[in-house]
């Protein structure tokens, strides 16, 4: 494998990890905060959809990102209904939404559209536009990182550096604010929040929102950068390896991001056999699109180490006497 | 006219620091508080004494803000002062230490402090804040904790400390302690009581809620006694006995020393060798017990929770494996195959009455006959035919043992969780006895008790050696633990730290091997 194939693969995984990275942040928000999330994916598709439908529309992509935070919003208002304030099971309410998302984000599509489910293809101003990085041509002749510089961190769509921005950003808001300290609390023990005078719901439902709008940014992405256009689950399983990967990182921002890289680049892989046939490895290309798969079963099933969620997590919140 | 001038000028120069006049609260059809009044006088150290389910915690919450009282008026130092939510409570200058508590496993100290008082939306000055108030409040108070420790990593006594603190970086002037001591060592709670007597130095007023009869009468200045959600009495403690408490508590006379003649050992029952237990991180839990309980006395097991005693019964009960040797009645016990399970030590003689009575002893949505069965519902006499259980039987027996333990309700159709702390007790112990078995294995069978059934529940153990049966009995009530045993083993770190007689040993000699401490002769 040559410099410029690894480039090529490390853009790609970049651009594959950026959904599985806000997903996971999203995740991390709500679970840290006790709220268990299934619904990861539910709230992706919704706001993939809305963002293809209305980006198509209007043909303004930023038009379309609100609207697929919008759609995700909904969705994330109504697990913290069902799960905080009525105290219903979380995965159940996370499961049901999945349900509602997968049918209606193509009914939507149908009626709207009438394409077996998709929107149309979208271009121009209905696209995020990929962004030239400073000096990314000045600095390609630099041996080794200018090329890197150039080709792998330069020239995405803005929402792929503000998944990136949003690592550091949750660190810095999780553990040195007061807003994280209350939140990642009301995750281990929602009483001690309790008896300190400062709402439990409150603070769920803040994070399960700032989930929300995280899933929007996610979904949009797929619809609009990483794709043009919304299709038929088009997610296929993301919010689910986001939840795996959010396990494997320990619901710790950084290795969050490590983690849904690493994801990207399983699914990156896939889409260039040819890398792996090359140094002998033949690979059945269906095998190759299953590993990201197997390994988020492998993660699930606790094989990579114990992983302790937070305590009060999948918990609704009761007042003890 | 000058009789009204009077009380008025007294309660303006020394208002009460609280008051509650007529508090009401019902819970459904259960009346928990009925028309509650009590002053509480500045500086002064308060307690509240009632069995389980009298309404003190009720009362509590009601101050605290968890609860809204139906009727009645609260009073922080002379001004009526309603207290809709917890932020209210603590801005009252109310600081509540719960029996089980509110900490967050893995902060540390200081996070845990600010928590939901932090001085603004940045951690960092409210934490270097925090740290030099707790620097002075630890050395004022004798309450020191290292600020950076994860709770996780502390003792209980150390994180009841951090309780407290967060109380008083609150600047609560009121301090409620709902059951302080009874997850501490005696040596604990000494220490806390040296707390409590700064604390009232200093001008702070502490409520104490116990069930200790002991603890009112060392620390407090005025008791009051709550039973059936009301006040019966408020009293100087200088002026009164235990006696009279546990009396005014129950409503009738109770006998608060355990009467038994002394034990007549017979044969030997258990012999117990090298017992040795690893938990699954591979930490030694049990190191090297080795005991005999002989037919006809009661062995009691002393120590601090979490010394391996809950690991000796489960080896015992056919819960956990372990390496050693245990004998029964003679014959070589199981310990790591197919016969080490709760059903052959059953089929050996061994009942066990297990330490948490809500995980292993009881199905709590399972009905009364159902968990009266369990264990032995494999009996021939619950058994219609090779397929089918014989319910009426069941039901019958259960009905049988409901009597004969005075159990309250007798409905066998209520679900386990319907029944009081005592009463779920009662039916565990009911089970367990009136199988007849030749060694009984009980753990802490009157936590979360109420005095009366914890004389009824005593009462059944002497009796049980009183018949030649072979009792162990572990317990971190080292009251309990002193009445009922004929011998007492300390165990201390996974290991016996010596075996002592309860006619001469005493507390202080007993809590110093709980601690570990074994100075020779100490006593």
């Amino acid at each position: 494998m040559d410099y410029a194939t690894l480039l090529q693969m490390l853009d790609t995984t970049l651009r594959l990890a950026t959904p599985l990275l806000f997903a996971c942040l999203a995740g991390l928000y709500s679970e840290r905060a006790g709220v268990f999330d299934i619904g990861l994916e539910g709230k992706m598709l919704m706001a993939a959809m809305c963002a293809g439908s209305v980006a198509y529309l209007t043909g303004s992509v930023w038009l379309g990102m609100l609207a697929a935070i919008g759609g995700s919003l909904i969705f994330a208002l109504a697990h913290g209904l069902a799960s905080i304030t009525f105290r219903g099971n979380q995965l159940i309410s996370g499961v049901a939404l999945n349900f509602v998302a997968s049918g209606i984000t193509v009914l939507v599509a149908l009626a709207l559209f009438d394409q077996g489910g998709r929107t149309p293809p979208l271009e121009g101003g209905a696209r995020m536009a990929e962004i030239t990085l400073p000096l990314a041509e000045t600095l390609r002749g630099v041996p080794v990182l200018g090329p890197f510089y150039a080709d792998v961190v330069s020239g995405h769509p803005i929402l792929v550096y503000v998944g990136l921005l949003m690592v550091p950003a949750t660190w810095w808001l999780l553990f040195r604010t007061r807003f994280g300290l209350r939140l990642r609390a009301v995750g281990e023990n929602p009483a001690s929040v309790d008896t300190a005078g400062v709402s439990v719901k409150r603070l769920r439902f803040a994070a399960v929102l700032i989930a929300g709008v995280l899933c929007g940014l996610a979904g949009a992405y797929m619809a609009t950068g990483l794709q043009a256009g919304f299709g038929r689950e088009m997610t296929a399983g993301r919010g689910y390896i986001a939840l795996a990967a959010l396990i494997f990182a320990k619901w710790r921002p950084w290795h969050a991001l490590w983690a849904c890289l690493l994801f990207g680049f399983f699914q990156s892989l896939a889409l260039r056999p040819d890398v792996l046939a090359n140094i002998g490895l033949k690979i059945p290309v269906p095998a190759l699109d299953a590993l990201p798969y197997v390994l988020t079963v492998i993660v699930l099933a606790g094989l990579v180490g114990k992983a302790i969620p937070p305590r009060a997590g999948g918990e609704p919140y009761v007042k003890e006497r | 006219m000058a009789g009204a001038n009077e009380t008025g000028r007294q309660a303006s120069a020394a208002p009460f620091a609280i008051e509650l006049k007529g508090i009401s609260k019902a819970f459904g059809p259960v009346q928990a508080n009925k028309d509650i009044s009590i002053q509480v006088a500045k500086g002064s150290i308060h307690g509240i004494i009632g069995e389980n389910g009298a309404g003190k915690s009720t009362l509590m919450s009601i101050l605290y803000g968890f609860y809204k009282a139906d009727s009645g008026e609260i009073l922080i130092n002379g001004r009526v002062t309603p207290i809709p939510d917890s932020q209210s409570a603590i801005r009252a200058g109310i600081g509540m230490v719960f029996q089980h508590f509110k900490l967050v496993q893995n902060f540390s100290v200081l996070e845990n402090i600010i928590l939901g008082a932090e001085d603004g939306a940045m951690l960092a000055p409210s934490l270097s804040k925090a740290r030099k108030v707790l620097d002075d409040l630890s050395r004022e108070y004798e309450l020191d904790v290292d600020p950076d420790a994860l709770i996780e990593d502390l003792s209980v006594g150390h994180q009841q400390r951090v309780e407290i603190l967060k109380a008083l970086y609150r600047q609560a002037e009121i301090l409620i302690l709902d059951e302080p001591t009874g997850v501490l060592t005696p040596a604990e709670a000494d220490h806390l009581f040296r707390i409590l007597r700064g604390l009232k130095d200093q001008g702070k007023t502490i409520i104490l809620i116990t069930h200790k009869l002991r603890e009112i009468m060392e620390i407090t200045d005025t008791v009051s006694v709550m039973r059936r959600g009301q006040m019966t009495a408020t009293v100087k403690t200088a002026e009164t006995s235990p006696e009279q408490l546990a009396e005014l508590m129950v409503g009738r006379k109770v006998l608060l020393q355990v009467e038994k003649a002394p034990a007549q050992p017979g044969r030997t029952i258990l012999e117990v060798e090298n017992l040795r237990v690893k938990d699954d991180q591979g930490v030694e839990r049990l190191k090297g017990i080795s005991l005999t309980i002989r037919a006809g006395e009661i062995l009691g097991i002393a120590g601090v929770a979490g010394n391996g005693q809950s690991e000796l019964l489960e080896v015992l009960g056919g819960i956990a494996r372990a390496t050693g040797s245990v004998r029964m009645n003679g014959q070589p016990l199981d310990l790591t195959g197919r016969h080490s399970d709760g059903q052959s030590r059953r089929a050996d003689g061994i009942a066990h009455v297990p330490e948490d009575r809500q995980v292993l002893g009881l199905i709590m949505d399972f009905t009364a006959w159902e968990n009266v069965a369990f264990g032995y519902h494999h009996a021939p006499e619950f058994q219609k035919n090779a397929l089918i259980m014989d319910n009426a039987a069941i039901r019958a027996d259960c009905e049988a043992k409901m009597a004969t333990f005075d159990v309250r309700p007798p409905i066998p159709t209520l679900a386990a969780k319907n029944f009081s702390g005592g009463n779920q007790q009662k039916i565990v112990v009911a089970r367990e006895i009136e199988r007849n078995p030749d060694l009984l294995l009980v753990g802490q069978p009157t936590r979360g008790v109420d005095i009366g059934a914890i004389e009824f529940i005593h009462k059944q153990i002497v009796a049980l050696r009183d018949a030649g049966k072979a009792v162990l009995l572990v317990s971190v009530e080292l009251d309990e633990i002193m009445s009922l045993s004929d011998r007492i083993a300390v165990m201390f770190d996974g290991r016996i730290m010596g075996e002592r007689d309860p006619e001469t040993t005493n507390e202080r000699e007993l809590g110093l091997l709980m601690a570990g401490i074994t100075g020779g002769d100490a006593a």
